[in-house]
């Protein structure tokens, strides 16, 4: 994040760099290997996670929603998981399920940053009566909870994924609104943003050069909280069956349509409820180390 | 005293506006939808006579301003229109299910406030020690556990390998309380499991922040013990931050009663809007959504009334 902050420096040929002195990268691997257990167990979910999602169509040779077999049928060779209650392969629809599941919380989180995070640092730049309104309107969006919220919203608009999208990322950005004007706050006093200020530079330049790369750190450990929370309310969403909806594969609703078979003794069901929890462990678990890290807290804090 | 008074006296002038304003905005929610109610219930099949006849039905040929007041008259005396589905009296329908869902809120929170705390301080006791480390690990992965998926594994061990628990609990209005608090006891756990993680972690770190302090030092110096020290020193002290983290926690209960209800097919509030939604029953969905974010609201105020209250240095005014 300071690649591009650095000052116009003459350029150094490689003779020059001393060489006791590691490469960022370096320091990165080095510091991943000193890592604790479980933040080293996240980031091997997280990666295990994103090669699934990206490759879903190559690992399986049935189709998303085809129909393959009869209804509940047992694990065995010829559909790994058994089939869910209209006849299609688990296993397959696991698989394209995290490409659907997870993408569509990745979306719904990069657009409350986009939205909770520019806003949130330029009411801390403005101040005065934007900072005001602002923050009243977020209070307020804040004051119901976010899930009753969805709900009555998502009956008013109904359900698609596009509106599920935006009502999320739009709840869910007050929270990153707060974060962001909270950080910023200590940020916009600084001598360094004075400067550009009388330097003449525009509210885009203090906003995205000044301000944004001073409070990376904490954004980017709420970007991992925040995943999971929209990742989990998504999950619900799709669970009560107003989320994301069929044919499209996607972990809640699979639990939801396969709930009869928990009473047979049978935890295929608990699968995809299973592959929500391990991933938002992962990610809780990576950034409990980051927090650590950024923070300088010492153990048992 | 007196600006404990105050103060609280300004959060409840707050909380009657922020109550204000939710309505407004549950209100308002509906006038967003293209057309209107009438044109939505009706979808394709609307012609000009059934839609003149559904909006003078339901009130809609008046303007917005006069409807909200009615409205909101209406709620203040707990009548809530009728639903759209089935054109029963909402509050008929409500009036069963919010018992029971606050009935299991209420079994929820006696369970989880009380065991939570225990093992908050435990943990802040027994610092760093393999008790306080395994209570880490638990509670990291319980808030990161979707609720159903808590339910469904509780509902596996307890009810269907073991067979101790129903994994329905469907109540009537005449089950006797001993019978309903067996049934309600799965959900409740659920409950407990996804609120305590949270309340024990802030237990746990609002001690530890204190031990820090200069007088819990002297108060080691004294050469007092570890437990009293805590219970009688510390304790005192880190009663706001708990006492407020308590309240939003039962706050989040009632977002969370929605799934567990769903899973449980517990005849409450929660499971009531989500087959409302489902319906597009927007009165009924109206009605749910305003009885929840009252709640919310009223112990988010509750939250912040105590936090001020308990707060020692607000006793003794410079």
């Amino acid at each position: 994040m300071n690649t591009n902050i650095s000052p116009k420096v003459q350029p150094l040929d490689a003779s020059q760099i001393p060489a006791a002195r590691p490469s960022k990268f370096k320091l990165a691997l080095r510091e991943l290997w000193r890592a604790p257990l479980s933040a080293k167990f996240g980031i091997l979910v997280v990666c295990g996670y994103i090669f699934i999602a990206i490759f879903a169509p190559w690992l399986t040779h049935y189709g998303e929603s085809e129909i393959v077999g009869g209804p509940f049928e047992e694990w065995g060779k010829k559909f790994l998981l058994g089939t869910d209650n209209l006849g299609r392969d688990m296993f397959t629809r696991l698989l394209y399920g995290a490409r659907n599941t997870i993408g569509i919380a990745f979306v719904t989180t990069c657009l409350a940053f986009l939205i909770g995070g520019i806003s949130g640092i330029l009411a801390a730049i403005l101040g005065g009566w934007p900072d005001q309104i602002m923050s009243r309107v977020v209070d307020i969006l804040m004051a119901i909870p976010s899930l009753i919220f969805s709900l009555l919203l998502l009956t008013i608009f109904g359900t698609s994924i596009p509106v599920l999208v935006i009502i999320i990322a739009v709840l869910d950005s007050t929270r990153v609104f707060r974060l962001a004007r909270a950080v910023s706050l200590n940020v916009v006093v600084m001598d360094y943003v004075e400067a550009a200020r009388l330097r003449g530079e525009g509210l885009a330049w203090i906003t995205l050069r000044e301000v944004l790369p001073n409070i990376m750190p904490p954004l980017v450990a709420e970007f991992g909280l925040r995943f999971c929370f929209v990742f989990l309310t998504i999950a619900a969403l799709s669970f009560l069956g107003l989320g994301i909806q069929p044919p499209t594969a996607d972990w809640g609703s699979m639990v939801r349509d396969n709930a009869t078979l928990i009473s047979y003794g049978d935890i295929t069901p608990l699968l995809p409820a299973g592959a929500i929890a391990l991933l938002t462990v992962g990610v809780n678990f990576i950034v409990d180390w980051f927090l650590h890290k950024t923070s300088g807290l010492k153990d048992g804090q | 005293m007196l600006s404990i008074l105050r103060l609280t006296l300004q959060r409840l002038g707050l909380g009657v506006l922020v109550l204000f304003v939710v309505s407004l905005i549950i209100f308002l929610g509906v006038e967003l939808l293209p057309g209107d109610l009438c044109q939505a219930i009706q979808g394709q099949s609307a012609t000009e006579s059934t839609v003149a006849a559904c909006r003078k039905d339901l009130g809609l040929d008046q303007s917005a301003p006069t409807r909200y007041v009615h409205w909101l008259q209406g709620i203040v005396k707990g009548d809530f229109g009728k639903s759209l589905a089935n054109g029963r009296q909402i509050s008929e329908l409500i009036s069963v299910r919010l018992q029971n869902t606050f009935f299991l809120a209420i079994v929820a929170a006696v369970i989880a406030v009380p065991l939570s705390l225990t093992l908050g301080i435990l943990a802040a006791l027994y610092r760093n020690s393999w008790f306080d480390r395994t209570i880490n690990v638990f509670t990291l992965s319980s808030i990161s556990f979707p609720e159903f998926f808590v339910a469904y594994i509780l509902i596996l061990v307890f009810s269907v390998k073991l067979g101790w628990f129903p994994s329905l609990s469907d109540v009537s209005p005449d089950t006797p309380f001993f019978e309903r608090l067996y049934k309600v006891f799965l959900p409740a756990l659920t409950l407990t499991l996804v609120v305590m993680a949270h309340m024990m972690r802030m237990t746990r770190a609002a001690i530890i922040n204190l031990m820090a302090s200069p007088y819990i030092e002297m108060a080691k110096f004294k050469g007092l013990s570890r437990g009293r020290i805590i219970l009688h020193h510390a304790l005192p002290n880190a009663w706001a931050p708990i006492v407020n983290v308590v309240a939003l926690n039962l706050a989040y209960l009632i977002v969370g009663v929605v799934i567990v209800e769903v899973v449980f097919v517990y005849p409450g509030l929660g499971q009531l809007i989500v087959d409302s939604v489902q319906k597009r029953d927007i009165p009924v969905v109206q009605a749910c959504s305003i009885i929840f974010a009252a709640t919310y609201v009223v112990l988010n105020l509750t939250a912040d009334i105590l936090s001020i209250a308990t707060n020692p240095r607000l006793l003794h005014p410079r």
